[in-house]
This record gives C-alpha cells, structure tokens and sequence, in this order.
C-alpha cells in the first residue's frame, strides 16, 4: 500500500507539470496587454522597463521556467519563513500579480478563509443531509420516502446553482427580508451578535452549494446499500439474531460506505469549481471570486497560479480517493 | 426410380413458426422505456419546449429585439404574458430565441463530445497499442480544472473568433468547441470499457476469420453494440452542455448581451433583482425543467437499454 500511494505521488509529478505547461500556454495566446492601461504620455523607452520589470521581456519558456521556480521553490520558502522566522526567501522574486502589485500567494492566503468556510461548512452540510437519505430509502426501497428523495436528488442535479442561488435570494432576502443577500467578508466575529450574523449571510450559500452534494452523494449511498442489502452475509446477520439497527448500521452500512467515501474525495476539488459562481451570486471574496475577477483584468500570473492550484487538488484528491479504497477494502490490492 | 411417395411428415417433429411477429430490438427497447412513467413525463415535457421554442416564433407577434421603450418592465399581461425587460423587449419572445440558442448550443457541443469520446474509446479499447498513451490523456484531461480552462478560453479566443466569424457565429462555435473538448472524457471511459469486454467475444472472432478489416470490424461489430451507452452519456451530455453554456452566458463570458440565451437572460434578470424579481423566474425554471426532463430521460433509457432488466 505504501509503495503505491509513493508510486502515485510520483507519478503526479510529471501530469502535475504537464498541467502547469498546458494552462501557461493557454494563457500565452492571450491577446491582452498588460502595459494597455499605461497613459500614452509615458515614453516608450520607460513603458519598455517597466515591461521588463513585469518579466514580460524573456520568451516564454524561460518564463514558464521562472514561474516555476517561484512557485515551487520560492514560495515554500516563504511559507517556511512564515512558520519558523526564519530568511530562506530573503530577496528572492515572486510570483506578482499584475493587478494587485502585490504576490499572488499573498492574496490568495487572504481569500481562502472565506472560500473555505463557505465551501467546506456546505460540503460538510450536504454529506451530514445525504448519508441518512440514502441510508433510509435504500431500506425501504421504492416507498414513499424513497420516491420523494428520488425526485428531490434529480431536482438537485437538474437545478443549475445559477438558479437555485437567485431563487432563494428572490424568496428569503426580497420576499421576505430574513437573511442578507450580500455575504460581508469585513464581519468579524466577536460575540453572540456578530457571530449570529455571520450564520445568517452563510446559510444561504451554504444551502445552495449543499443542495447539489446531497443530490450526487444520497443516491451514491442508495445505490451501494441496495447492492449490499441483499448480500448473503446480512442474511446470516439477521439468522444469527442481530437487531435490525446494527445489521443495517454496522455490517451494512460499513460495507457500503467503501465506494461512497471515495466518491466524497472525489468530490472536494470540484466543490471549488461549483463554489465560482455561488460566490459569484452571493458576493463571497472567496478564491472563486478572485479567479472571475483575475480573468476579467486580464491578471495572467494570477489565473495560472490559481487554475493550478484547483489541479493540484483534483490530482492529490483523486490519489486519496484511490489510496482510500485500497485501505478499506481489503479485497482490493494494489500491487 | 422409385416412386415411392413422399414420407408423411410428422406433426409434432414440424418446425413451429414464430407465434408472434418478429420484433426489432428498438420496439423492445420504446416498450420498457414507456413503463417507465418519468421518463415518459420527462420525454413530453422536452418535446413541448423544444416545439415552443422553435414553432413558437412563428406564431408569436412580437420579435426578440423588438424595442418599445413605452412598454418597458410591464408585469405578465395578456399582451407580455411573461413581461417585458428594462428595454420594452417582450420576455416571452426572448425566451423563446433564448432557448433555441441553448438547445442548439447543448445538441451541437453534445454531438462533438460524443464523436471525440467514442472515437477515443474505440481506438482505445481496440488497438492495444494505443491504449496506454489514451488513457492517460483521458487521466490528463479529467484532471483539468475544467470550469476555470473554460472561462479562460472563452475570455482569449472570443475576440478572434467573432473578429473572423462574426460575433454570433464566432462565439456559438466557440462555446461548442469549448464544450465539446471539455466533456468527452466519460464517454470515452465508458466506451473502451465495453469494447474491451466486446473484444473477446465470439462473433468477433469470427467476423476477423473470414478476413473483415479493422474498419469494418469497428463500423459494423463493435460501434452497434456500444451503441446504449453512448445513448445514455449522449441524454447526459446534453444536459451538461446546456447547463455550462448558461454557466458561462451567466458568468457575462457567453454570448453577447443582445443575444439571447437562457443564461444571459437569467444573468440580465439578476441585475434587476430587486425591482423585479419574477423577471429571475422564467429562464431559470426554462433551464432546470429542461435539464431535469433530459435527466429523466437518460434514465428511462438507461433501464430500457439493459437487456437484464427489459425482461421484468
């Protein structure tokens, strides 16, 4: 198992910088000038330095090379300056982001907290909702209940958050005033006030976002507990006398958990991806946000760095994923 | 010559003729999938949106970019029965227009997804030499971040495109493209999966011993009987594409603004959403009420396109 999860990882390498060329030379096609929104008055000979200075003047595989190296070495450092004081990346050259003047890494540590509490508080939300839903109506299959979670999953699937988001805007913040619309990223929770509007502005994006996990993973967890329901050691389980709670929620349910956990990591980087536009509806500066924003001002170390990094999670996920399975089912062997 | 009368045939040794008429394998198939009562549900309601959206300009008085600024923002009338936008434009009409643009836009980028990832899977699966590098492009390419290399592509290859093409037709065919090159991956896993299974079957091998080229084998052996998956991630696909062109129509990175598109629309009602919040309500329950009766359908067909289950 070790030595899989190792080959894995090195493999990840190679796709990993693969990525990085594709997504950099996607980005060098792009028609955009960053020097376009310089003022004529400014000489060329200044304009030309200043291009310099953006580290425009090289071709592009040295710039793919620099990148890099800022990505992968430099900032580490930074991070291990950050954590232990130390001055490893004293003087070094960062990834800049063109429209911030500032590092890309800088901002992206600021916006992340609101992406994570958003996205990961709705992703928790949604599996906590899916699991008993897929539990119950697979044991009592085709019952009512099973009918109306068949129907409310398939709504989940079919209704674009694009829609969900500004229907519930339209009913809870227009129609009937409750929760704010506009999630305020300058709240900081002190006491039992700030803290109560800070759950008002998330539960709606919390919703939406939770909406469409339960869809996807309440019928995973239907689907593999009918295929364990009629196995033949919940039969000997029920001979042997054992309650129905603990055949359903020990020797089923464990066994039916295997594939949906997978699918649960599977899941968490594109939870970044959906998270664009529910942040886009609801005004959340998360790292989604920043992504749209980047693209529209044209801010390219900004959208490679942050493009990359949504693949360097799907990549790693999808190896938890493989590795997960490896280790809880015993019957898989990877060798 | 012995003319010896024939033998008098034996009743019960004669061959039974078929008490029924031949069937077809697709009346079996239309046969379970109208048991199964969504999918039917959902098949009608797709059949009215579609006939609406492309009849109904026909019929209806009012054109899509017609302005009358007199008329602007009007609640649902008997004239506007879904009212008009900030311009005077007549809402039903624009949804109307709006939803040929994205069901073309979901039958075009479905059709090319479907081609690359079909084509795709049976190289894959039927020449072993070409498995390995496939595969791990099909990998690559379910590693992407898809939704931000789309907006990406869009943002970059809009202007020329619709410089060369003209704005419409240079950002429909983006989008397609855009589309089409972003969500061919799980057909193409599913594909070389059954024609990897297909491969060691009999009939195969047989139809290779009298000498069928590859071409041959592949156009008449193996794409026929690969034939229900590729149904089912083609209803799929199509509800993928429309759902992401609205995405990106929403996002402002989709067609222009005076062309419209379900998303477009929704993404113009949302600037409105204060004053006129049920002006959010069409293009929205257009898009979901589409996407859940092509969802339903894809499942009726799942189950009418599995011999193990027909039979019940």
């Amino acid at each position: 198992m070790l030595t899989y999860t190792i080959r894995r990882l090195v493999l990840a390498i190679p796709t990993l910088l693969f990525i990085s060329l594709v997504i950099f030379l996607l980005l060098e096609l792009a028609p955009g000038d960053p020097m376009a929104q310089v003022p004529l008055t400014v000489p060329p000979e200044v304009k030309e330095k200043m291009r310099l200075a953006l580290g425009l003047g090289e071709p592009t595989h040295i710039r793919f090379l620099k990148w890099m190296w800022q990505f992968f070495v430099v900032e580490p450092m930074m991070f291990f300056d950050w954590l232990f004081g130390t001055a490893l990346a004293e003087g070094q050259q960062r990834v800049l982001s063109w429209q911030f003047r500032s590092p890309v890494m800088d901002v992206i540590v600021q916006r992340m907290p609101q992406t994570l509490w958003v996205v990961a508080m709705s992703y928790v939300v949604g599996i906590l909702i899916a699991l008993p839903i897929g539990i119950y109506s697979a044991y009592r299959q085709y019952s009512v209940f099973d009918q109306t979670g068949t129907f409310v999953t398939m709504v989940g699937y079919s209704v674009p958050p694009f829609f969900s988001g500004v229907l519930v805007i339209v009913i809870f913040s227009v129609q009937l005033g409750w929760l704010p619309s506009i999630y305020d990223t300058t709240l900081v929770v002190v006491d039992w006030a700030t803290f109560k509007q800070q759950l008002m502005q998330m539960v709606m994006p919390v919703m939406v976002l939770a909406l469409q996990t339960t869809a996807q993973i309440s019928r995973f967890m239907r689907a593999s507990m009918l295929d364990n329901l009629n196995q033949d050691y919940v039969r000997t389980a029920r001979a042997k006398g054992l309650s129905e709670w603990s055949v359903i929620m020990v020797h089923v349910l464990r066994n039916s958990m295997i594939p949906v956990v997978t699918v649960i990591a599977l899941g968490v980087p594109s939870i970044f991806g959906g998270a664009i536009i529910t942040e886009q509806i609801f005004k959340v500066n998360g790292l989604g946000q920043l992504l749209i924003t980047a693209i529209e001002a044209n801010d390219l170390p900004m959208v490679q760095t942050v493009t990359f990094i949504i693949a360097v999670l799907i990549v790693f996920f999808n190896i938890v994923a493989d590795v997960l399975y490896g280790v809880l089912d015993p019957r898989i062997r990877y060798d | 010559m012995t003319d010896a009368p024939d033998p008098k045939p034996i009743a019960a040794l004669a061959d039974k003729g078929p008490t029924a008429p031949p069937r077809s394998q697709w009346r079996d198939v239309w046969d379970q999938f109208k048991t199964h009562r969504g999918a039917l549900a959902g098949g009608i309601v797709l059949l009215f949106i579609i006939v609406t959206v492309f009849v109904g300009p026909y019929l209806w008085p009012y054109d899509a970019t017609f302005i009358d600024i007199r008329a602007r923002n009007q609640g649902p009338s008997l004239t506007h029965p879904f009212g008009t936008d900030q311009l005077g434009r007549d809402m039903l009409a624009r949804m109307m227009a709006g939803g040929q643009t994205s069901i073309a836009v979901g039958l075009t980028a479905m059709l090319l997804a479907l081609g690359l990832g079909s084509l795709i899977g049976v190289l894959a699966g039927f020449f072993r030499r070409l498995d390995g590098p496939l595969m791990r492009l099909t990998d690559l390419f379910l590693s992407l971040p898809l939704l931000p290399l789309l907006l990406v592509m869009v943002l970059l290859f809009r202007e020329t495109l619709s410089g060369i093409l003209g704005p419409e037709t240079g950002i429909f065919i983006l989008i397609v493209v855009a589309i089409g090159v972003t969500s061919w991956m799980p057909t193409a896993r599913i594909v070389r999966g059954d024609v990897l299974a297909l491969k060691e079957r009999e009939f195969i091998l047989a139809a290779r011993s009298i000498g069928t080229t590859n071409y041959n084998l592949i156009t008449r052996h193996i794409l026929p009987n690969v034939m229900s998956p590729i149904m089912v991630s083609a209803t799929l696909g199509i509800a993928n594409a429309i759902i992401t062109e609205s995405a990106l129509s929403f996002l402002g990175l989709g067609f222009p603004p005076d062309f419209p598109t379900w998303g477009r629309l929704l993404n113009d009602a949302t600037q409105y959403l204060q004053d006129y919040p049920e002006r959010v309500f069409w293009p929205g329950l257009a898009i979901s009420l589409t996407v859940l009766s092509i969802n339903y359908m894809g499942d009726g067909l799942r189950d009418a396109l599995d011999p193990r289950i027909r039979g019940r």
